[in-house]
């Protein structure tokens, strides 16, 4: 039985292109307007759907996600959020999917978490502090639901270690740069694409590439070697900027909309 | 016999102490996890490194401390004789600086030339900024924002000694927050940079490293103490906020029976009052900073802040080490409030012309308890972890003297 996600990224395939994948932290800046928010994203363009579980401690994020979720920690934002949020992506009719901390989950409890996933329509989780060797509970608990598991790969990741953690993903393998955040465009470019590469080398998962893409041309330039592209920070600064009222809904959907033009004609000639 | 010696090897991979330990943390570390975990099991078995070691701790951080005889102390714990591990006579002023100059040794091994380090109350730090001087390595130091107001002299000392130190603004600006800034700076210059964590807490192997460079605290005492009372000791007590010195001093004993393991927590105003850092007395399971253990959370999974009157024990979780001692019933931890820590600050500064840190005044109030309940044939050894002069400052605002 297929995801949703995973049969999304069938149709990419088809339609050779790639898909555009949004992240936003449930409650922020508050519940309600991260649904306004989310609604904004998909009708510009968005394909697939990341609700965040904001944590107190998210070492792999940059300062732009820790202040978010920060945010919505003090609003109150916390797991009832977060299957909310999800449920209304999925009912939006995007493939949506959990990324948490390994906390929250633990805390919350790995069986329940799973099955509220599942219920609620989503596609699987992405856990980014989760290592394989201490997810034989979780590996249980997603196949029990039926969820895509979704780890995140690194540059620095060995060749051997790449496969083990790659052939660990369904759905599709997540890859991080580590210099994502401070590189160069070009410079990054070519650090995610050797990544996809060398995933592409061990596994024949789709890869979904997050590095801090925020703007047309870089979605662009990553579309035409990797299956997805990850945008968060750059939709989180739109609401910081100017907000999540008209202006601020107007600006996420434009940022769709000019991401979604990056990512579709990327291979087009 | 077999399997279980299997499953030890397994656990010690994987850096299990039951089901506490592990690795929670971003796949872009594990390369150099790997290669810490790897350069420090090479250097555990080579005799070159152990001399080096040794070397050092001889010649420049003044190893063995000695061990002191509390007698005017003792009348105040019921009689009971307390022995003082003198860490706090260490170069830098605290047990600290006995991991770093491990840590820095296994740095040069693997061809690192920067390190970078949290510290809470600055002594870590400035124990890193002492050894990155020593090595010739440059060195970043995370500190909280907050702390870095707090602990003003130690954030000079460690710019005199070259380090920079880098306030970090996020979230609640104290020790947590610099661990996770360390973190980030790490999985940004993994290639270069060698993390130089603190104490027995974060992803595996650090809990090991850390216990391992630690443990000639226990190992000296338990000799000092048979040759000077010709027998072990009923109770081994030491403050635990990560728990360095805790487990340093504990684990030489684990295997002794008859010995008494005590940690004593940050209880600061109270566990009833939600205002401490006892992460094992009012804490509960959970994940943090790669690794499981005794953590203090909310219903979310969200850390939740700390507060104890000693910057060096303000921290939400604890070694991993512990939590299994703990659960074991090996080893007791107990709360002990912020009035308790500074009656015996001023009880050991008074009876044994003795300034001991804020941090380690903790374990003196547990002595007194202890002494009280097992009586003047008891022997206490206390971990004596750090000297108090960092601390002039916050103990002369608790006891209201004019500076």
């Amino acid at each position: 039985m297929s995801t949703p996600l995973e049969k999304l990224f069938t149709k990419a395939k088809i339609e050779n292109r790639a898909l555009l994948i949004g992240y936003l932290p449930a409650g922020f800046p508050i519940q309600k307007k991260a649904k306004k928010i989310i609604k904004a994203m998909v009708s510009g363009g968005v394909d697939a759907i990341e609700i965040g579980y904001p944590y107190s401690d998210p070492v792999m994020d940059g300062p732009v996600i820790q202040a978010a979720s920060d945010e919505a920690i003090k609003n109150g934002a916390g797991a009832a959020e977060v299957f909310e949020l999800l449920q209304t992506s999925v009912e939006l009719g995007v493939p949506s999917v959990v990324m948490s901390y390994w906390s929250p989950i633990e805390k919350y409890g790995a069986t329940e978490f799973a099955r509220e996933v599942s219920k609620r329509g989503g596609s699987g989780v992405i856990t980014p502090d989760l290592t394989f060797e201490e997810s034989e509970k979780w590996r249980a608990e997603s196949t029990q639901n039926s969820l895509n598991r979704i780890y995140v790969v690194a540059p620095s990741s060995t060749k051997d270690r790449l496969a083990k953690v790659a052939n660990e993903c369904t759905g599709f393998v997540y890859a991080a740069s580590l210099m994502g955040v401070t590189g160069t465009r070009s410079l990054v470019s070519a650090n995610a694409k050797q990544l996809v590469e060398r995933v592409r080398s061990v596994s024949n998962t789709p890869v979904a590439v997050g590095l801090g893409v925020s703007n047309k041309e870089q979605a662009k330039e990553v579309a035409v070697f990797a299956d997805g592209v990850i945008v968060g920070s750059a939709f989180i600064k739109v609401v910081q900027e100017f907000g999540a009222g008209r202006t601020g809904l107007k600006k996420v959907k434009q940022l769709a909309e000019s991401l979604s033009e990056g990512v579709r004609s990327a291979r087009k000639i | 016999m077999a399997k279980d010696k299997i499953q030890d090897f397994e656990s010690m991979v994987l850096g299990h102490f039951g089901p506490y330990g592990g690795r929670f943390v971003p796949e872009a570390l594990i390369a150099a996890l790997d290669e810490l975990a790897e350069a420090h099991s090479q250097a555990q078995s080579d005799p070159k490194f152990h001399a080096e070691l040794n070397q050092l701790h001889k010649t420049y951080s003044g190893r063995p401390s000695i061990l002191t005889d509390a007698k005017r102390f003792s009348q105040y714990a019921g009689g009971a004789r307390v022995l003082l591990k003198r860490e706090d006579l260490n170069h830098t002023g605290s047990h600290k600086i006995n991991n770093v100059l491990g840590q820095s040794l296994l740095t040069k091994r693997m061809g690192k030339k920067r390190i970078i380090a949290e510290t809470g109350a600055g002594q870590h730090g400035v124990a890193s900024a002492t050894a990155a001087a020593l090595f010739g390595l440059e060195c970043v130091v995370y500190m909280g924002e907050a702390d870095t107001k707090r602990q003003a002299l130690n954030v000079a000392r460690m710019k005199l000694l070259g380090a920079e130190v880098v306030p970090v603004t996020q979230g609640s600006k104290t020790l947590k927050d610099a661990i996770n800034e360390a973190m980030r700076d790490w999985v940004t210059n993994v290639e270069t940079t060698h993390y130089l964590l603190g104490t027995v807490a974060g992803p595996h192997p650090f809990p090991t490293v850390v216990r391992d460079f630690q443990r000639i605290i226990g190992v000296e005492a338990k000799e000092q103490v048979l040759e000077l009372t010709g027998k072990l000791p009923d109770a081994v007590l030491a403050c635990v906020g990560g728990g360095s010195n805790a487990i340093g001093i504990f684990h030489p004993f684990i295997e002794d029976k008859s010995v008494r393991l005590i940690g004593l927590e940050a209880g600061g105003k109270g566990i009833e009052t939600g205002l401490h850092a006892a992460t094992i007395s009012g804490g509960s399971p959970g994940v943090l900073h790669g690794t499981r253990s005794y953590v203090l959370q909310d219903k979310n999974g969200q850390t939740v802040e700390s507060h104890s009157i000693s910057a060096g024990l303000d921290y939400p979780g604890v070694g991993p080490e512990h939590a299994y001692l703990n659960d074991l019933g090996r080893a007791e931890y107990r709360p002990i409030t912020d009035d308790q820590a500074m009656y015996a600050f001023s009880l050991l500064c008074k009876s044994e012309g003795i300034i001991p840190a804020i941090e380690t005044a903790h374990a003196l109030a547990g002595a007194l308890e202890i002494g009280n309940e097992l009586g003047k044939e008891a022997t206490l050894l206390i971990n004596l972890s750090g000297r108090g002069d960092k601390d002039v400052q916050t103990a002369a605002d608790y006891f209201g003297l004019p500076l």
